[in-house]
């Protein structure tokens, strides 16, 4: 229940700035646009360039848009206030709380995607909608099967995120990984260029990373592109690479610790 | 100033220009993947991209480094820092845009000639070229200094809003980056005539590239850059200082 109650606040924090949400949504459309056209322009040379077809590329575009946000590919969230307040030094006040400091944070985080989802990820979805002939999810199942694959999502890219964070006990300014992530994030989510048009080998290598669980799969599932066992497979890579990342994490956390307290707090 | 205080987080500082030159690579590899499917994009080679690719980005690399920090308009009028400024004997605009000085922009720049640089040794130069391309580069950044500036006097009156102002830059960074010819007539239209963009890379990388116009425009536009740059960086200054004579302080 603890968990609920930070994620509702989270929600709620993030939902104040009404101005920077609704500019926010603007930027995602403007951004829609251009690649709707871009992709408009390369599907006509290739009319199944990497197994879609004009809709499914269409569609994926404002996939990702909706995501962009929803997890976070350009950093921000409760990892940015973790690394605040371990250069502040109020990090120990989150050591010595009653409830795990992992769980804290991703509740947080939790929080602020959905408020995003419903935000960010709607509205230029109901844009796109509108102005594009766009697919839809074929069934429950695979609407389901969706929103499982962006909670996914978030943990995988709460977890990077995090580990950027951590990396401040050391480096005292976590800019710089953070800025890394984010260029990661961007070419490898497939937000850029999707990863079914990445040629050969790179390819391969893209989709055994973690960042294809945060845009490729879940739109992969929306487009039908993924059915049957094909969407537990994806499912089941995406929670794999959760497990791992937050593994990571809390293992890096346990060794900070220790420093902080050995400095003194 | 600015340039030593982000040198105190070395591994930081150096991860951060790195990141700045991949970010652009991977933006342009991006690029080069979809060229892997396709031959031409609106009828242009990918070299020919790649020339409006650097073109558009060194204009606007340029711009974030004169005047990008002006972004923060809306935080310094939140902490009081603008009024801090407007009683030193320093011109505002330059104070507000040389706050947090950003060195870490050049590696965008670098890229940027970079892939330009490999573009143009597939143009056949000539002296009216290499003029014209000078005035695309000086024009180009004009344009987009332009943008910036009077997109940020927004926040004088809302102390907000800097999200909608990416749209403009950086959305007209990305939509630059491609030929116009893949976008409908309306808006070439409008990044001719309402928000000029078309004259950051657009006309004049048809003259150099000596390639025609696919919407008929007048070939007069591939010459006005730096007439339309000079344009927009006088209008900006009225902008401005009607922004800074409505602006109020928030008291904090």
């Amino acid at each position: 229940m603890l968990y609920v109650a930070i994620a509702t606040r989270a929600f709620r924090r993030y939902s104040t700035y009404v101005l920077a949400t609704a500019a926010g949504i603007f930027t995602n459309c403007v951004f829609g646009i251009i690649s709707c056209f871009v992709y408009m322009a390369v599907w006509e040379q290739r009319p199944d360039a990497g197994g879609y077809d004009v809709t499914d590329a269409l569609t994926y575009v404002w996939l990702g848009q909706a995501m962009l946000m929803t997890v976070g590919m350009f950093g921000g969230g409760s990892p940015d206030d973790l690394a605040d307040r371990i250069r502040s030094g109020d990090v120990v006040i989150d050591f010595y709380r009653p409830v795990g400091l992992l769980g804290w944070y991703l509740a947080a985080d939790l929080g602020r995607a959905a408020y995003h989802l419903l935000t960010r990820g709607v509205g230029p979805a109901i844009v796109g909608a509108l102005l594009f002939d766009l697919r839809f999810p074929g069934g429950p199942f695979a609407w389901v099967a969706f929103m499982l694959a962006v909670l996914l999502a978030v943990v995988v890219s709460f977890a990077m995120r995090m580990l950027v964070a951590i990396t401040s006990f050391w480096l005292f300014d976590e800019a710089g990984p953070r800025t890394v992530l984010i260029v990661m994030n961007s070419f490898f989510t497939g937000l850029t260029v999707p990863l079914v048009l990445f040629p050969g080998a790179l390819r391969d290598l893209a989709m055994a990373m973690p960042w294809a669980a945060m845009l490729q799969i879940p739109a992969d599932i929306w487009l039908g592109q993924r059915a049957g066992a094909e969407v537990w497979l994806g499912l089941g890579f995406a929670a794999a690479w959760s497990a791992v990342l937050m593994l990571a994490c809390l293992v890096l956390l346990r060794v900070a610790e220790r420093r902080v307290v050995v400095q003194g707090g | 100033m600015w340039v030593r205080a982000s040198m105190t987080y070395r591994v930081s500082f150096w991860m951060m220009t790195v990141a700045g030159f991949v970010i652009g690579a991977l933006d342009f590899i991006g690029i080069w993947i979809l060229f892997h499917t396709i031959d031409s994009m609106g009828g242009f080679s990918l070299r020919e991209v790649a020339f409006l690719y650097g073109a558009t980005g060194i204009g606007l690399a340029f711009a974030d480094m004169f005047v990008g920090r002006i972004e923060r308009l809306g935080q310094m009028i939140r902490m009081g820092d603008l009024d801090t400024m407007m009683v030193r004997p320093v011109p505002l605009l330059a104070q507000v845009c040389s706050n947090e000085f950003a060195l870490r922009r050049l590696s965008r720049i670098l890229l940027c000639t970079i892939v330009t640089g490999w573009a143009s040794l597939y143009v056949e130069w000539t002296p009216m070229r290499l003029l014209v391309m000078a005035g695309m580069l000086t024009g180009g950044a004009a344009i987009f200094c332009s943008i910036f500036v009077m997109l940020a006097c927004i926040q004088f009156l809302t102390a907000d809003g800097v999200e909608f102002a990416n749209a403009f830059t950086y959305g007209g960074n990305t939509i630059t980056q491609y030929p116009l010819a893949i976008f409908p007539g309306e808006v070439v239209k409008a990044l001719t005539f309402v928000l000029p963009l078309a004259f950051v890379n657009w006309y004049p990388a048809l003259f150099i590239l000596g390639r025609d116009d696919p919407f008929g425009m007048p070939q007069w536009f591939q010459f006005l850059s730096l007439v339309v740059g000079a344009a927009m960086l006088w209008l900006t200054t009225f902008v401005w200082r009607f922004g800074v004579r409505h602006y109020r302080s928030t008291g904090s």
